[in-house]
């Protein structure tokens, strides 16, 4: 069965890691859906957030392939663990004179964040989980959207759910 | 302390890691290397004709040995053509380093002359490469690159040189460990996972070894034939494990898969535990993957989780180095006399079976009129001392070695076996006469692999290096024409070798001794005589041009579904 996978990845911040990653999917033909990269608290070590779809053998088979990559220290799959999960959206709608109120309206409902505005759209930032961000773009899909960007997810293990592994 | 500089410091950290022989090719980006060569004596370089030639030389220079290979050639072209011989050890396992030449660190991504992303074009088929952009770094990542390839599963390393880190100057200094965070293979295996295993196999009652290179690099022979026999189990072993089993011992049952045995493709099918050790379930070995040994627990044995259960689904893993695991399966064993006794009760009559199957269809070929190229194999094998180091290009010619030659020991035999490179032979055998230049060394080629690699003539002339290459010559890229044969009708098209060069003539060209046999009742005077000759020689056997490769497991069918004599 294909799940949805996201993936944390941390590796050696250096330069050329990122293909190395990226090559072990592209190689196999798996698809990113999304891939996020920055420096961790220790700015030695990147932390890359990949999620992807896939069956259950062949994401097995690509997390044991990761592991053997020599600039890859450590490497989670959220799959079966409870995380909180953030992604972030700039999306560019229409501004029509009829339309306005209910962009703002849909953006309070959100909590989502007027960034740029001009005669004919407003740019709005949203973060939240991949659910929020999905019916956020649909309920503005009726306004006309113009255009999105979207970071990727970031994931990160709660703390309690970490706890009690730990203790046990 | 003094300064030296980046070629200078090359040539001490190849000392400090016991370098005695390197293989490759000069150039401009390499210049400053090949200079400080010149005042290491004690450094002996051996000057190939193909970058490509002097990879595969320095892969079997460390099949043969044990001991990582080295290579060193220029940036751009030199880099690209190592290529295929990088990727021949990466897919085979072997511990070798690569150095490459590059441009100055400021002239990377100009597309100056001679400029090739050597890093990103062998990102895939190396264990793991660096591109050294500081004089500073030089000795560590060398350090890392030797440890890297010859630890957990080995591999190919490159390590590409700016010419300015080349240039640079730095205060020498060796570190004597690393420190690679992401990298720490498992060598101890699970006690508790290797006890489950062997209750696995005390109980069972058709049991096969099925053994594969992984043996072979962690020099864990000694500890496999000592398992099999005290437990009575009989062996079969990949291409690669060939010599890891004693081709004379009464449990060996021959090599399986495409063109296994008989008994040890039965074997497997009708095995009820099946113990893979360093094999990796290549598509060659398990045919039709839904019906690989299908009554059998499969217990597998590697150093590289990423082999266990990717093309079959295992029962019982073990992740860790096969010399130490089976090392600590026979101490297990001590105290377990009496479940021992019991297994050997239980499996003779399965060994009874095995022992009729291979009585009943042994590996054979029809006697003809023209001369057999199964034949000539086997008076090789008749006619070499035990110690021989046999090497293969690929085709008919490899199988047929692999079949008809009884390797009694690891290392004896190198072959191509994970990216089936044709022209791998020649050099490779180069490299193992390198490593021991009393040893008989004998390429078993075809006519259309030694084309391949076939300027590498001049290199064993100008080291005097008295490899024999035997050309088991029948005018076909033939196991592609086998395959024609079988599976499309006959229509050979592009598989004729008629047109090649006089191999005799040829090899004189070059300054080496070729013979030609043409009748089976010389082939044994040829082959004495070409062993006595003190230098390289060509033999060029003419054989039949349309000999087969049997058993054969047609692609994709069950292996117990062979095509026989
Ligand atoms: C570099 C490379 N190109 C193509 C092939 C495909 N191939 C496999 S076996 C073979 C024929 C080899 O012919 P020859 O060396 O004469 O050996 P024979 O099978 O006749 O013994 C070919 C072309 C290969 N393995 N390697
Ligand atoms: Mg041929």
């Amino acid at each position: 069965m294909s799940m949805k996978h996201a993936i944390s990845i941390l590796v050696d911040n250096q330069a050329g890691v990122l293909s190395r990653v990226v090559g072990l999917f592209s190689g196999r033909g798996f698809n990113i859906e999304s891939l996020s990269v920055a420096p961790t608290l220790d700015p030695t070590k990147s932390k890359m957030v990949i999620t992807t779809t896939g069956n259950e053998q062949v994401l097995e088979q690509i997390k044991k392939q990761l592991n053997k990559l020599i600039n890859v220290i450590k490497v989670v799959d959220y799959l079966d663990k409870d995380y909180v999960e953030r992604e972030m959206i700039l999306i560019k709608v229409k501004a029509k004179e009829q339309t306005r109120t209910e962009v703002l309206r849909i953006s309070e409902i959100f909590r989502a964040k007027v960034v740029d505005v001009s005669p004919a759209s407003y740019t709005l930032a949203l973060t939240g989980d991949q659910d929020k961000l999905k019916a956020f773009i649909e309920l503005l899909n009726p306004v006309g959207i113009i255009d999105f960007v979207r970071t990727g997810t970031i994931v990160m293990e709660r703390e309690m759910q970490a706890k009690r592994r730990t203790d046990s | 302390m003094k300064k030296i500089t980046g070629a200078y410091a090359f040539i001490e950290a190849l000392r400090c890691e016991g370098v005695k022989h390197v293989f490759g090719y000069p150039g401009g980006a390499v210049l400053d290397i090949f200079d400080a060569i010149m005042d290491a004596p004690d450094i002996q370089f051996i000057l190939s004709r193909h970058e490509q030639g002097a990879v595969h030389a320095a892969d079997g220079y460390a099949r043969a040995s044990g001991r990582v290979g080295v290579a060193l050639v220029t940036s751009g072209p030199g880099a690209t053509n190592t290529v295929t011989g990088i990727a021949t050890a990466c897919m085979d396992s072997i511990p070798i380093v690569v150095f490459s030449g590059q441009v100055s660190t400021n002239l990377i991504g100009n597309d100056a002359f001679q400029e090739a992303d050597t890093v990103g074009i062998t990102r895939p088929c190396t264990k793991h490469n660096y591109l050294v952009k500081d004089c500073e770094e030089l000795p560590m990542v060398i350090k890392e690159a030797f440890y890297i390839a010859s630890t957990g599963r080995p591999g190919p390393v490159l390590v590409d040189i700016p010419k300015d880190v080349m240039r640079g100057l730095i205060s020498f200094k060796y570190p004597d460990k690393v420190c690679l965070e992401g990298y720490c293979p498992t060598y101890k295996g699970h006690l508790g996972q290797i006890k489950r295993i062997l209750g696995t196999i005390l109980k069972s009652r058709h049991p096969v070894i099925y053994a594969g290179g992984g043996v072979v690099l962690s020099n864990a022979s000694a500890e496999l034939s000592a398992l099999a026999r005290q437990l009575h189990i009989p062996v079969t072993t990949t291409l690669m494990g060939l010599g890891a089993f004693p081709a004379d011992d009464p449990l060996w049952l021959g090599m399986l898969g495409m063109h296994g045995t008989y008994a040890a493709n039965m074997a497997v099918t009708e095995a009820d535990c099946l113990v893979a050790i360093g094999a990796r379930f290549d598509d060659r070995v398990t045919g039709k993957i839904d019906e690989f040994a299908p009554r059998a627990r499969i217990i597998h044995i590697d150093i590289d989780p990423t082999s266990i259960s990717k093309n079959v689904q295992v029962d019982l893993p073990v992740v860790g180095d096969c010399k130490g695991v089976l090392t600590d399966m026979l101490e297990e064993l001590r105290d377990k006399q009496h479940d021992v006794n019991e297994l050997h009760h239980g499996v003779q009559p399965w060994l009874d079976l095995l022992e009729q199957w291979k009585r009943d269809h042994p590996l054979r070929y029809e006697q003809g009129t023209g001369l057999k190229p199964q034949y000539v194999i086997e008076k090789i094998n008749e006619l070499t001392p035990d110690d021989a180091i046999i090497s293969t290009e690929v085709g008919q010619n490899q199988m047929w070695t692999a079949q008809f030659y009884r390797f009694k020991a690891p290392r004896l035999f190198l072959t191509s076996g994970g990216l089936g490179t044709m022209g791998y032979g020649f050099p490779a055998a180069i490299g193992a006469q390198v490593a021991f230049p009393e040893r008989t060394v004998i390429d078993i080629a075809g006519d259309g692999s030694i084309q391949m690699n076939i300027q590498e003539l001049a290199t064993v002339v100008q080291y005097n290096l008295p490899v024999k290459v035997m050309i088991i010559n029948n005018g076909f890229l033939g196991m592609v024409r086998q395959w024609q044969s079988l599976f499309y009708k006959g229509r050979y098209s592009h598989t004729s070798m008629a047109v090649s060069p006089d191999f005799v003539k040829l090899a004189e060209a070059y300054g080496a001794r070729g013979l030609r046999v043409e009748n089976t009742a010389d082939v044994e005077d040829a082959i004495r005589q070409a062993l006595a000759i003190k230098g390289p020689v060509f033999v060029d056997f003419r054989v039949e041009p349309e000999e087969d490769v049997y058993p054969m497991v047609p692609a994709g069918a069950p292996i117990n579904n062979m095509l026989l004599v």
